[in-house]
């Protein structure tokens, strides 16, 4: 299956990614290619196979809720590229 | 000298941590404008660690089992207070609030915290091109990649800089570098070792690995390495042996299994000789060769770049200019704030399987893409568990071919994609791997050799590294700088 440059624009909005009307097109190719390869997937029959998301038998890890990050919120906030009042700054977000 | 050797002449006192640590500055001062491992490496930074290790008692020394030996960091990795760019514009600037648990063992161990390596955007390469902040060069030809995407940590080991360096290995990154650098290159069991502190890129296969000159070394620092950790809720409650005891016991009665789905058209020819008298050599030594199957082995490049770019388009969202790294400064709204901090701090690759991994999640494509390919995950993973019933571990070549040429791949993902055929596998069914040096080709280029072993069967991959190194020299063999 192909993928059209109206499908990679959808995808980029979803991505939160802007591109240039020539990356568009670069981009459109490339993933055509990939996407063609990926597809020799379907050459496998896999009715009735179970997904693997996760190699380990592990579920539901539980420890007792207790606080044991004793760092303070500077260590955090030095990173922020606006912060006020240890909060992190961001533009306008309701017009 | 090893790492091992170097870490009992320092607990000695022959030799004083300071001045081990200036020797080793010394030889990065000499190479590493040629070969740029290193993206970060602070002389005073090295030095008042190693002053501070000087100033231990004898006591306090015997029980470091890295005392004063310098270790590398792959950029990925949290050190606290220290700049972690995962060689990514997105994350300039960014400085870890802590430490990963990784250098906390370090820490407690001993070790001296030893720079930043270079790697790929993200951990997403297999040639350390994709690095935005420079390229690296593999010490055997300054012309060629090292591979990746833990191409400066590989290259730190290979041209002498350090003893020893740990980098992440998601679909080859630290097998493959090793691979084409000539060093040992030891990828764990998933869960063997904590990723707490190492930045995300695919969180079902992504683990942190120790790179050595040899295999004894290797197993040295996984012993540090590994281990349960209540911060990691996926690293194993599972005992971790004494590696340095395993690796003693000789070959006999091991039965290693040859896939004949790794020997396949476009593998070099030189490769294929090399790792085939590796195997060789092995059944010398006494162990059983038998052939195997892993029919799957041809899906594992689409499998994976379906998985671990759907993994890498959820753990890359975090990456919206509010909370750290870069902000765009044009932005008049939240909207504007992500599209333009994005687009702007990402390099092509890292979009490109941004892109990918956002398509194949997405409404429509999901049955088609994701959940076929975590279908056919399931069948490579019962590939190795039949494979496993005859054979005690699997040798392969870890890459088809030798260090390729800076630029000959990058206009072509794709191809980069298929460099990665041989030790992908291993990350999607959750095995150890290990690469080992088996070699140069005729142009002086390192080859590898692969190991791959069952769950938690680290012991068995460093046993018979080990051995193979006590009989043969290739690791012992060095690029000329």
């Amino acid at each position: 299956m192909s993928i059209s440059k109206e499908d990679v624009e959808k995808v980029a909005k979803l991505a939160r990614l802007q591109f240039s009307g020539e990356e568009v097109e670069t981009f459109t190719s490339q993933m055509t290619d990939i996407l063609k390869y990926i597809e020799q997937l379907n050459e496998l029959d896999t009715e009735g196979v179970e997904p693997t998301a996760h190699v380990l038998p592990i579920q539901n890890v539980l420890r007792e809720d207790k606080v044991t990050n004793g760092k303070p919120s500077k260590t955090i906030f030095v990173n922020a590229p606006k912060e006020e009042e240890h909060q992190f700054k961001v533009p306008q977000v309701i017009e | 000298m090893s790492a091992f050797d170097l870490q009992k002449k320092l607990v000695s006192g022959d030799l004083k941590v300071t001045e081990a640590a200036n020797l080793f500055l010394s030889q990065h001062e000499q190479v590493d404008s040629k070969v740029n491992a290193f993206v970060e490496l602070e002389k005073e930074k090295v030095l008042k660690q190693a002053q501070a290790l000087d100033e231990l008692s004898a006591e306090q020394r015997q029980s470091k089992k890295l005392f004063g030996v310098p270790v590398a960091i792959k950029d990925n990795i949290c050190v606290e207070g220290t700049e972690t760019n995962c060689a990514s514009k997105i994350l300039k600037g960014f400085t870890a609030p802590y430490d990963a648990t990784v250098i906390s063992k370090l820490k407690e161990a001993g070790a001296i915290l030893y720079g930043r390596t270079n790697m790929d955007e993200f951990a997403m390469g297999s040639s350390t091109e994709t690095s935005s902040i420079k390229k690296t060069a593999n010490p055997w030809d300054l012309e060629r990649i090292p591979g990746g995407s833990s191409g400066g940590a590989a290259a730190s080991v290979a041209s002498g800089q350090v003893p020893l360096s740990i980098g992440s290995d998601t679909g080859g990154s630290i097998r493959q570098p090793a691979a084409l650098c000539g060093v040992v290159g030891f990828k764990p069991t998933y869960g063997r070792v904590s990723r707490y502190g190492l930045i995300a890129f695919a969180s079902s296969l992504d683990q942190i690995g120790p790179f050595a000159r040899d295999v004894k070394d290797a197993a040295l620092l996984l012993d540090v390495l590994a281990g349960a950790d209540p911060k990691d809720s996926t690293c194993s409650e599972e005992a971790v042996p004494n590696y340095l005891e395993a690796i003693d016991k000789d070959l006999s009665g091991l039965t290693a299994g040859i896939p004949e789905e790794y020997f396949i058209e476009g593998i070099d020819p030189e490769v294929e000789a090399k790792v085939k008298e590796a195997i060789a050599q092995l059944e010398k030594q006494g162990v059983k060769i038998e052939k195997v199957s892993l029919p799957h082995t041809k899906y594992a490049v689409s499998t994976y770049y379906i998985v671990a770019t759907a993994e890498a388009s959820s753990n890359l969202a975090r990456y919206d200019g509010v909370r750290y790294g870069i902000r765009s400064a044009e932005a008049k709204n939240l909207n504007d704030l992500y599209f333009q901090t994005r687009t702007q701090g990402f390099g092509d690759e890292v979009k490109r399987r941004i892109m990918l991994g956002t398509y194949v999640l997405s409404a429509g494509y999901y049955d088609a893409y994701y959940l076929k390919a975590l279908k056919v995950r399931t069948l490579m993973k019962q590939d190795f568990d039949n494979a496993f019933k005859k054979v005690d571990f699997i040798v392969t070549p870890t890459s088809p071919t030798p260090a390729f040429k800076m630029g000959e791949k990058v206009d072509n993902p794709l191809s980069m994609y298929l460099s990665d055929i041989f030790t992908i596998s291993a990350n999607l069914a959750g095995l150890p791997g290990v690469s080992i040096p088996c070699g140069l080709t005729q142009e002086n280029l390192p080859v590898g050799l692969q190991l791959i072993g069952k769950p938690f069967g680290e012991e068995t991959l460093l046993q018979v590294g080990h051995q193979f190194q006590q009989a043969t020299d290739h690791h012992k063999q060095s690029p000329l700088l």
